[in-house]
């Protein structure tokens, strides 16, 4: 089990939180005008890196507050967890 | 190749079975092939093996980083079943379940197919309702199932507390009595030895580094044993699906996770049928040699560690003794994950990609195992001819762009 340092309530077991998938993904300002195959990378497409990986995660179980950490998806260790106003 | 039979196994009982010959070859890359495999999988043998068979292709490689069957396909839970509910599904996996009655005689090897019958277990209104759904579809698609009621459940599987006390009690299930379980490894022994006689080369410890191209079509592969040419290639790469797609700067609606599986001691006959059920999250089976199979879920993350978190596999023992009280003292052997390959539909990609010559057949999740022979026959289909063939035309990659998306969250079973 990961254990997870949440920017706010600090390190909890991973039970408490839920991933949330690839983060730094934007949504398109202007829907209207991307293309069908812009929107589809948008919604579906991931990078689904075997390495250093940026995702979002939420303390369900805690604050219910979003954030994001950078993960290694083969040794799965957390290199840092950062707020989502902060830089990557 | 010699035909196992009788006859040969006890002519090689009077020799103590000292000379059985190999079961495939073990060939040095040649420069160039006409289709190139990446993956050595089920699905990617049964590629090489239709190919050779149905199209008459001679010249294929099927490039294995590790060791045949090494990855998903020696660790699933080896259950076989064809109640999906989309018209597209249904159509492709009831095809692989064709191919699955006859498999053991056609490729002359024993795969221990059993169709000992999988139940899907409801326990609310409204998950009866679904498999009200799925069943009278499956029955429109030409598929058998049935709806039964808690006494058939009970008269099916007795361990099973079918109690009204039982935290989530069972009010029925679905039962697919031809559906049941296959011995994974020799699946993928027996498409490779079929596959080898017909002239495939197989080759192990043969990683994948790049794809080549020249002017948007395939020319070839980087491998760890040098570049080796081919006008068509094939990726079969399951979990690694993104990352050798990635090699041909191909982007992919996948995310790999991890998904366990854990088998117990050995234990006297108990187990009759496959049972699952979602909404408790768990299925099990008993193995030929006394093991029960259990099968848990999916870690949230992207992962490709092949090991899974202990606390998926605590709600799902939770979950089995929930449905077997008398399991609760049984002893597990060994636990262990795959990477399986997600869509965001639940269904999978088989078919060709933006670059000429370049084809994929990855994003089965956690349901690919049932779908090895039809997939490989499909598959066969579209790169022979490259054009897909009618089962596995709605299972594009470009259906992300078009919005035609399969859900088949329902049917999948494992909660992804």
């Amino acid at each position: 089990m990961l254990l997870i340092d949440c920017p706010w309530c600090g390190p909890r077991a991973e039970t408490e939180f839920s991933c949330g998938g690839e983060a730094h993904i934007a949504r398109p300002a202007d829907p209207e005008s991307v293309s069908d195959a812009q929107w589809a990378d948008y919604l579906f497409h991931r990078n689904n890196h075997k390495g250093a990986h940026r995702e979002q995660w939420v303390h369900t179980y805690g604050c219910r507050r979003w954030f994001n950490a950078e993960r290694d998806t083969i040794t799965y260790k957390i290199k840092r967890t950062y707020r989502l106003d902060e830089t990557r | 190749m010699n035909r196992y039979s009788i006859f040969s196994l006890v002519r090689n009982a009077l020799t103590y079975h000292e000379r059985w010959q190999a079961v495939w070859r073990s060939p040095q890359p040649k420069r160039e092939y006409d289709v190139i495999i990446i993956g050595g999988g089920g699905h990617g043998l049964a590629t090489a093996y239709y190919l050779a068979k149905e199209h008459g292709v001679r010249n294929i490689a099927v490039l294995e980083r590790s060791w045949l069957g090494g990855g998903n396909t020696g660790r699933n839970t080896t259950i076989v079943r064809s109640n999906y509910l989309w018209d597209a599904s249904a159509h492709l996996y009831e095809k692989s379940m064709k191919l699955w009655e006859g498999l053991s005689q056609e490729l002359n090897y024993n795969v221990m197919f059993s169709q000992r019958g999988v139940m899907n277990l409801g326990h609310s209104l409204q998950e009866m309702r679904d498999i009200t759904r799925r069943v009278n579809a499956n029955r429109l698609n030409g598929i058998d199932g049935e709806i039964i009621d808690v006494a058939r459940v009970k008269a099916l599987e007795p361990l099973l507390d079918t109690s009204s006390n039982a935290r989530y009690p069972i009010l029925g299930a679905s039962w697919q009595p031809r559906g049941g379980t296959a011995r994974h490894d020799a699946v993928a022994w027996g498409y490779a030895r079929a596959a080898d006689a017909r002239g495939v080369d197989i080759i192990q410890q043969c990683e994948v580094t790049g794809i080549r191209r020249d002017g948007g079509h395939v020319t070839g592969v980087d491998t760890t044993r040098g570049f080796i040419a081919a006008r068509k290639v094939a990726i079969v790469a399951a979990g690694h699906s993104s990352v050798v797609a990635g090699m041909a700067e191909v982007r992919l609606p996948i995310e790999s996770h991890p998904l366990q599986a854990l088998v117990s001691e050995p234990l006297k006959p108990c187990l009759n049928t496959v049972v699952m059920s979602n909404a408790v999250h768990g299925y099990i089976s008993q193995s030929d040699r006394g093991d029960l199979v259990i099968g848990a879920g999916i870690d949230g993350y992207v992962g490709y560690g092949q090991r899974g978190s202990y606390h998926i596999i605590e709600g799902t023992m939770a979950a089995i003794v929930a449905l077997f009280p008398s399991f609760s003292r049984v002893r597990m052997n060994r636990q262990w994950a795959g990477i399986v390959d997600v869509c965001p539909d639940a269904s999978p990609i088989v078919g060709k990609t933006p670059i000429g010559g370049l084809y994929i057949n990855g994003g089965w999740g956690t349901g690919g195992f049932k779908a090895t022979p039809g997939s490989g026959w499909v598959f066969a289909h579209t790169i022979a001819n490259d054009y897909p063939h009618e089962l596995n035309a709605p299972f594009s990659l470009d259906r992300f762009v078009s919005g035609c998306l399969i859900d088949e969250h329902g049917a999948a079973a494992v909660s992804h």
